[in-house]
């Protein structure tokens, strides 16, 4: 793919946060995000993986300007957004659109699913008049596999599956180009994942939208990605097709976080007994020197404790790892 | 082998402002001695009050029937108690001590407010006459079992002061401080990360395989059930709907349900699967359906599946499913 089919390019972010910082304390600085760089091409969906607090979900909401990011630059479709402002930034939050994690949490209670799914349009001015966007609206629930009488209700008619497809035919509402979906399948059961997995799959053939797909589920995340990013405190660590990836995982921390994901057989299963990694994520308020991995990784030398490798390309994936190299 | 818990026919209604809800509707299973069973389900299916219901630990809208509950040949069915003291103080014997209980959430089940070190010796303290300095002592050695590190300063602190991994090892540990014969692991690693979720289950393995202890495990992700249990029960709408062995389930499942989640997750080994979801969602259960709670979302569905529980069909020894498609074989082949 040549450089004019991407449409969301990152480069060097840095998103920070302060902690502490009382009467005789100072105050502390984590590195949520910590010079990430990364290339989402149009129609396509790249996976973010990682452990809990490695900075995965702080990335996504940084891309859509929800949180300011300390430095770098995000560029959506050649544009430098970290600079927008007026009329273009409204543009930019119509293009860019978040499917949240929670479905009882990112529904308001109080409005009907015609209200929700309305007022997007109407902060945007889209269509002219209110009977238009109540059509858009039931148009939206036959999208997502819902009825149309369903527009009078309120959310908490609904079940979990249910009120994330009600989600997604809220960020559908303004005809997205680029949808971050931040662990929009962790909350519900195993046979609604699926179904969700498969809707946000055939909305992106039907529209040719482009996705960041965050998730920890590691195996769903295959399924619906092209391409794999995997994060560890603040850093990228690898990047790759997502099937090449699965089965060479190059970096030593991918390696260790795919030999750990239980194999769905009874027989492969009970033999394979994954080296569990030692230890824990490190603190991001004292992370360590050189390499965020060294603490952890079985092959870290000295240099790996000094310096932090930088990301580099080695038969047409990314890594970060002086191993590699 | 024994079997260590015997449940018959057990169910368990909640009275709420909606009416009544069928939480488990008439369900039957044995735990053996040694074993590590899996049980299996969806929200809402059942599994957690079940467990809850033989420990005793349900709230007081619940309403329990059963025909037999017994632990170790010692009967513990609610219902032969004459006065609910009576239960709970059984129960309060036998809990912590022989029986325990590895919650899910280990953020929530420590005490805040209690170093660690006491909240492991409580159970010690409460079934065995060890001193404290005693209790201190195992405790140590719990804590050194389940891989803690520096354990001598570590028992001084207070939960914050320990990850979600951490914690979860710690919840283990008071679980296994009486050496327990039953351990029921209620989702013990849904809200752990993929590599401390591999720490866990490894070190249940080990504390089972040691202790000779049998593992109830509840969960909804068949990759833990593959890599850990020896049988299976599959849980939905508040009965149990397919019963095996590891392998029975996996390669020969019987029952659509089952069926429908093996194939609506996604094996990481192969290149291109498509994920074939299950249609709908779970029933309502304040008012389940007369028949197979599966009926609404089943593909091969038929009139009587909807009028009739199913009997169970004994597949082989270990294999039994309550499928009225099973009945339907059975029919052709004599008639």
């Amino acid at each position: 793919m040549n450089t004019a089919d991407v449409i969301l390019k990152v480069e060097d972010l840095k998103t920070y946060f302060y902690a502490g910082g009382g009467l005789f304390s100072q105050k502390k600085v984590i590195k949520a995000v910590d010079g990430v760089s990364l290339e989402i091409f149009r129609g396509e969906t790249l996976g973010l993986v990682g452990e809990s607090g490695c900075g995965k979900s702080t990335l996504g909401r940084t891309i859509v300007k929800l949180y300011e990011p300390a430095g770098g630059k995000i560029y959506f479709d050649g544009q430098d957004v970290t600079a927008l402002q007026g009329p273009k930034l409204k543009q930019f939050r119509k293009d860019v659109q978040m499917i949240f994690q929670d479905p009882y949490a990112s529904l308001d209670p109080r409005m009907t699913i015609g209200e929700i799914l309305k007022e997007p349009m109407t902060i945007h001015e889209l269509y002219q008049n209110d009977a238009q966007r109540e059509q858009r609206a039931v148009e939206l629930l036959r999208i997502v596999g819902l009825k149309p009488d369903h527009i009078r209700r309120y959310p908490h008619e609904f079940s979990g599956g249910q009120r994330q497809r009600i989600s997604i035919a809220r960020t559908l509402a303004l005809d997205p180009k680029f949808i971050i979906c931040d662990e929009p399948i962790s909350a519900l059961d195993v046979s609604i994942q699926a179904q969700i997995i498969n809707l946000l799959k055939q909305i992106q053939e039907e529209s040719g939208l482009s996705y960041l797909f965050v998730a920890h589920d590691l195996s769903m995340v295959k399924h619906i990605s092209n391409r794999i990013a995997v994060m560890y405190l603040g850093h990228i660590m690898e990047i790759g097709d997502s099937h090449e990836l699965y089965l060479h995982p190059m970096h030593p921390y991918s390696i260790a976080l795919l030999s750990a994901v239980p194999i769905p057989d009874p027989v492969e299963g009970k033999q394979k007994h994954p080296e569990p990694i030692a230890g824990e994520l490190p603190s991001p308020l004292n992370p360590p020197m050189g390499c965020p991995f060294s603490t952890r990784c079985p092959y870290a030398d000295d240099r790996c404790k000094r310096e932090m490798p930088a990301l580099k390309e080695k038969n047409g994936r990314m890594i970060a790892c002086f191993r590699v190299e | 082998m024994d079997s260590l818990l015997t449940v018959k026919n057990l169910s368990v209604d909640f009275q709420t402002d909606q009416g009544t809800v069928h939480a488990v509707r008439g369900i039957s299973f044995d735990v053996k001695s040694g074993e590590i069973l899996g049980i299996v389900g969806e929200s809402g299916s059942g599994k957690s009050v079940t467990m809850y219901s033989i420990m005793g630990l349900l709230t007081d809208n619940a309403e329990i029937r059963c025909d037999q509950l017994e632990f170790q040949g010692v009967d513990i069915n609610p219902t032969h108690f004459e006065d609910k003291k009576g239960y709970l103080a059984a129960m309060k014997k036998l809990r912590g001590c022989s029986m325990s209980m590895i919650f899910q959430d280990p953020m929530t089940f420590l005490n805040p407010t209690m170093r660690i070190g006491k909240q492991l010796c409580e159970p010690i303290l409460n079934h065995t006459n060890l001193t404290k300095q005693q209790a201190m002592q195992r405790a140590l050695e719990l804590m050194a079992l389940v891989g803690i590190p520096s354990p001598e300063t570590r028992i001084r602190q207070y939960p914050f002061e320990f990850s979600g991994g951490m914690r979860q090892r710690i919840i283990i540990a008071i679980a296994m401080a009486n050496n327990p014969l039953l351990m029921i692991a209620d989702e013990p690693t849904t809200a752990l990360d993929v590599t401390i979720q591999a720490q866990v289950l490894e070190l249940i393995r080990t504390v089972s395989k040691q202790m000779q202890s049998s593992v109830i495990l509840i969960t909804h992700d068949l990759g833990v059930v593959a890599s850990l249990c020896d049988r299976i029960h599959i849980m939905y709408g508040g009965k149990i709907v397919e019963t095996g062995t590891d392998r029975e389930i996996f390669y020969s499942p019987n029952h659509p349900y089952t069926a429908g989640l093996l194939s609506c997750i996604f094996d990481p080994r192969e290149e291109h699967s498509e994920l074939t979801p299950i249609q709908g969602s779970p029933p309502d259960l304040l008012s389940p359906p007369a028949g197979c709670p599966f009926v609404d979302r089943c593909e091969k569905a038929m009139k009587i599946c909807k009028l009739k529980m199913p009997e169970y069909t004994q597949l082989s020894p270990t294999h039994s499913s309550a499928c009225w498609l099973n009945e339907l074989a059975k029919g052709g082949s004599e008639g």
